[in-house]
This record gives C-alpha cells, structure tokens and sequence, in this order.
C-alpha cells in the first residue's frame, strides 16, 4: 500500500472518530450544522466537478436535489402516512403502495436523478458557454414548476411532511466521504484528464480526438447521482419537503461555495463548504435585533443573502481564483509545506 | 369557441408578448455587444417599477413624471451596474462576468427584500389606462391595447437609432469587432454604457406596464419575466433587436392562448418557455432571425 493511501484513510478515520465525540457530545444545533455540513459538500463537490472541472457552466443542481429529496422521501414514507398527506389527489397507486428501507431508497434516488440527468445531458450538452446556464436555469425551474403540478406524485405545493429523521452523522458523512473519494478518483483518472482538457480548450480536445460529448456525460450523470442521494439525505435531515425549498436560492449557495473555493478544486470546495455553511450560522445575528449600549438595532431578515451577494461580485472581480484556483490537496506538498518551514525555522 | 373569445385572448396575448419584447430587446443588445447574459435585467426591471412607484406615492409626482423619473434612474442604474460590476471583468473569461451578473441579479433581489419586504405592494393605475373599450362585442382592456403600441414605437425609435445614428453605426460595429471599433477610433466604454442605458430603460418601461397590467409588485417579480424574454431574444436570434421582439410576442401569444384553450396546462406555463428555448436551440440554435451566433448584428 502507497504511503499515501495510509496517510488518507487515518485522515478519514480521524475524522469518523471526531464524528463519534461530537454524537455523544455536541448539542442538537451543532450536529445539526455537522449534517448541512456534510450534505452541502456532497452537492458542491458534484456540482463542482461540472463547472469547474469539467467547465460546463451549469445552473441545474437544485432540480436534481428535488427529483433525489422527493424519491426518496416517496419511497421510505409509508403507505399509511401517503393516503393520509394526500388530501387533494390521492396517489398514484403504484407509487402509493411502494416502500423501502433508506439505503435502497437514497441509491434508487441517486439512480433516478442520474438518469433524468442523462436524458437532460442530450439536449443540453448541444450547447456550450452561456447557453448552457440558461438552458439548466430553465431545467431547474421546470422542475419545480412540474413538483408544483403533479399533485398526485408530489402532493403538490403542500409538499411532503413527517418524513423519517434518518439521516443522522454516520449517513451524511459516510456519503460525503464517498462522494469525494469517487469524485477524487475520476478527477485523477483518464477521464478527468480529459475533463480538465474541455475546460481548457474544448475544440483542442476535440482534435486530441477526446469525445468530449462522452466526457461531459460522464461527470454530468456522476454529478447528478451525488446531488439525488444528498437531496434524498437533505430530505430526511429537515423531514419536509416543499416545491419551494428548491428555488434558484438552493443553487445558488452552491454556486458562491464553488466560487469561493475556487472552480476546479475539490480542496477549495471542502474548505469552502465549511467556510459558507457556518458562516452563515454566524452571520445569523445581523437578521436578529442588536443591542449596542441603550441602543437597538432591528434585525433585518435577508441579509445574509445581500451581504453573500456582495461577497460574490467581490471575489469575481477581485480574485477569480477563490481561496485554491484549481489546486488540490496532496499529502507530498502538504509534508513539502512543513519541511520548508522546518529549514525556514533552523 | 367563438370568434370573439379568441380575437380577445389574441390582445390580450399580444399585450403580453409586447412586454416580454420590450424586456428581450435589453437582454439581446447586451448579448450583442459584449457577449454577456445580463441575469440582472428582470432586476432592473423590477427596480423601475418600484422607482415609479415611489415617484409616484412618495413624491408625489403626477403619473407621466413619475414614469419618466423612473426610466431615467433604471438607465443609470443600467449603467452604473455595467461601471462597477461588468467592465473590470471585460476581459476575463465570459464564464466569470456570468457569475458576476448572477450577483447582481441577486444583490438587487435581496436588497429590495430587505428595503421593502417581500409583501407585495400595490401600484396605483392612473386614470388614464383603467377602463375597457367595447369593440364589436369584444371587451379589451385600455392597456392592452396601449402597450403594444408603446412596444412598437419604442421599436421604432430604436432601430432609427441603430441605422442612422453615429451611436448606432458605432453599436453595430461594436457587436461585429470590439478591438477593430477601438481602433477606429470609437469610445468603446461610453457605447457600451449607452448600450446599457437603452436596454435598462426599456427594461424600466416594460416594467411600468407589466404593473398597469399585474398592479400588485415585489422585489421577485423580475425573475420569471426576465426569464421568459431571454427565452424570446433566443428564440427571436440573439443579438437581433427585431427578432426579440418577434419572439416576445410569439412567447406571449402562445403563453395565453395555451392558458385560455388548454386550463388544464394552465399550472405548467411558467415551464413552457423554457421547453420551447430548448426546442429552438436544437433545432435552430441561431433563432429565427439569427444568422451566426459568433456574428454580430442588430
């Protein structure tokens, strides 16, 4: 086994092993985080692996965490709370009687949105640059506008309550752990190389004699498949699901975590991740009333949203890179790092 | 299904799509010229409603003034957006100046939020454009008729510009060669800023009539319009100022007839636009009255 190999999987235990402290430990409100945390890395990961990576700018991944959230929740509520939610239109009946323990679930729910995320690839992959934004944009909001209508799949703008509080830490973080090990080994694969390539110079790739179609597939359907299950995971973390939790809003908190980070880095992505989601915990007193001195400030709910906003056109224009350009970790240029230090010191 | 109800929705789906044409002719001016998507324009046509709105309930202006206040600020915020937030990235990849207009389209969403809440306010309808006209039993209202109207003349007035101003020649040039207009001499900075001017404004004056049609407005009630008059500028050619308005009106008119003949897809039109965007793009990518998305032409 490589020096390397070791090195990571005693980071990956590390890390389960703060997991375990912070279960027995943590309050309800960190664990909480810990869990969006862990999702929010799942959906930046893959959706970075399309924009930065592969350089497809897309704006999809909030319609492919409705379709995951919504299988699954489908499929591991029980028949008995269907017909009591579905007041309006009872359900279709096939999908009324079906349930399913959550693994099978969040992997028939990956599966699902990969292949909605295949069928979308076709038309979509047609066009390049700005159109494809628009054209995912568009997909995003269909949607949401077919989750608001199909009253008899998705119980329609009433959404999908008392769903299983199942994802606990062990579940997200094991699929984030996942998700990036499988991301990590496609970017470093042949594959990857080649997605690096129609980043850079699409029409260069293409007289490389690299199927660029295939390619951009390729991290398209990977990239939906982590985006169903951490939908699927998000649904059973928050346990109702509405049309409206999956607005351009949804997509667009991924997109300022792939920016920061840096397009094309998964580093940057983790870091990011970190960075965003807690972040805004902490940036949750500016919505709440201040009190400085005998003075009171009125909390101004939505801030937040201005002041990332802000942060955005900032880095676009100030520093393009984000916090890692497109470099990643590796553990020879993080010893690399200390053993210059060391002669620095001496 | 009698010939009036139809003649009535047809006015009523042409009033629309004149809205969605005035709206597309800002984002394909734009595209024309400086190869961005510009997400902000519904945004700036939401602010110009709301400019006009407080120019009109705060300021009190008679409801002409207020219009013409409130087109003129949404101009100079047009500009002042494409100062600060476009043109240090002019030269960066297209990729990153879209991520920028997605920003902004979010900034002025989110401020307005905060400044205004999310509760929709009412816009008052000047006198002038409430009432309905009878005409051989069809009931049309003022509004309906006036905006295509003003759509057209706005249309007008902007192609006299393009063809036969020293600042629409230098447009024109600008979207076919940015670096050869430079060299000629051109100021390219100050067209592009007009460039803005014109399409924020138009954008304001679609906004003005989009509330005498919907009196009721909120910091998100650019989106979907935004939305849909992109969809116009492609399906009409990007970068073709008669062909956004051909595509606004061919996206309104089928917007409401599907709406009125077909109720049961009444809950899916907001999707309809988009299916159509990516029937035009697989199969005429350049529009109807594109030629080559890589040429550029008004």
């Amino acid at each position: 086994m490589k020096k390397n190999t070791i090195f990571t999987i005693s980071a990956i235990v590390v890390l389960f092993l703060f997991l375990l402290y912070a279960s027995h430990n943590f309050s309800a409100y960190n664990i909480r985080i810990l869990n969006n945390v862990a999702i929010f890395l799942i959906l930046a990961a893959s959706y970075n692996l399309i924009n930065g990576v592969t350089g497809q700018f897309s704006l999809e991944p909030n319609g492919f965490a409705a379709i995951g959230a919504y299988t699954a929740a489908i499929l591991t509520l029980t028949p008995a709370q269907k017909s009591a939610m579905f007041i309006i239109t009872p359900m279709v009946p096939w999908l009324q009687s079906v349930h399913m323990a959550f693994l099978p679930a969040l992997i028939v729910a990956g599966l699902v949105t990969a292949f909605v995320g295949f069928i979308l690839g076709f038309p979509v992959f047609r066009v390049r640059g700005d159109y494809l934004a628009i054209v995912t944009l568009g997909f995003g909001l269909t949607i949401r506008v077919v989750s608001n209508n199909t009253i008899s799949i998705t119980n329609g703008a009433l959404g999908l309550k008392g769903i299983g509080n199942y994802t606990t830490l062990w579940w997200s973080w094991g699929w984030a752990v996942l998700a990036m090990i499988v991301i990590m080994r496609l970017i470093n694969s042949e594959y990857g190389r080649a997605m690096k390539a129609v980043r850079d110079d699409e029409d260069a790739a293409i007289a490389m004699g690299i199927n660029t179609f295939r390619v951009k597939m390729t991290a398209f359907v990977t990239s939906a498949f982590f985006e169903g299950v951490a939908g699927g995971l998000l649904a059973h973390l928050i346990t109702t699901i509405s049309p409206t939790l999956f607005t351009f809003f949804f997509t667009f908190n991924l997109l300022i975590i792939i920016v920061i980070g840096g397009l094309g880095s998964m580093t940057g992505t983790a870091i990011a991740t970190v960075l965003v989601i807690w972040g805004s915990e902490l940036l949750r007193f500016v919505e709440q009333p201040m009190h400085i001195f005998s003075l009171t400030i009125p909390g101004i709910p939505g801030m937040r949203m201005v002041i990332f906003a802000i942060l955005l056109i900032i880095i676009m224009i100030f520093a393009r890179d984000g916090l890692m350009g497109q470099k990643e970790f590796s553990w020879d240029s993080f010893f690399k790092f200390f053993k210059k230090n060391k002669k620095l010191a001496k | 299904m009698n010939i009036t109800i139809i003649l009535q929705q047809l006015v009523n789906g042409l009033s629309l799509g004149s809205l969605y044409g005035l709206i597309a002719i800002g984002y394909t001016m734009v595209y024309g010229v400086i190869r961005l998507i510009n997400f902000a324009h519904g945004d700036i046509m939401m602010v110009g409603t709301y400019f006009a709105l407080f120019a009109a309930t705060t300021f009190l202006l008679p409801w002409w003034a207020a219009f013409i206040v409130a087109i003129a600020l949404a101009a100079l915020l047009g500009v002042f957006i494409d100062k600060v937030a476009y043109k240090p990235l002019r030269n960066a990849s297209r990729i990153s100046s879209l991520i920028t207009a997605i920003g902004v389209s979010f900034l002025l969403e989110n401020l307005f939020l905060v400044l205004f809440g999310g509760v929709p306010r009412a816009f008052k309808i000047p006198q002038v454009f409430s009432g309905v006209v009878h005409l051989n039993g069809v009931i049309i209202p003022i509004i309906a008729l006036i905006t295509p109207i003003v759509a057209i003349v706005c249309l007008l007035l902007l192609m006299q510009i393009l063809q036969h101003t020293k600042y629409g020649i230098a447009m024109r040039a600008l979207s076919l060669d940015m670096e050869t207009t430079r060299i000629m001499g051109a100021n390219v900075d100050a067209i592009i800023a007009f460039v803005f001017a014109i399409g924020s404004a138009l954008a304001a004056i679609g906004g003005i009539f989009w509330a005498l049609r919907y009196p009721s407005i909120n910091p998100l009630m650019g989106i979907m319009p935004g939305l849909k008059a992109f969809a116009a500028a492609v399906l009409g050619g990007i970068g073709s100022v008669p062909g956004a308005a051909l595509g606004g009106f061919i996206i309104g008119i089928t917007e409401i007839l599907v709406v009125a003949f077909l109720p049961s897809l009444a809950g899916y039109k907001d999707a309809f636009a988009f299916l159509l965007l990516i029937f035009v793009l697989l199969f005429k990518p350049t529009g109807i009255m594109g030629e080559d998305l890589e040429k550029g032409r008004f």
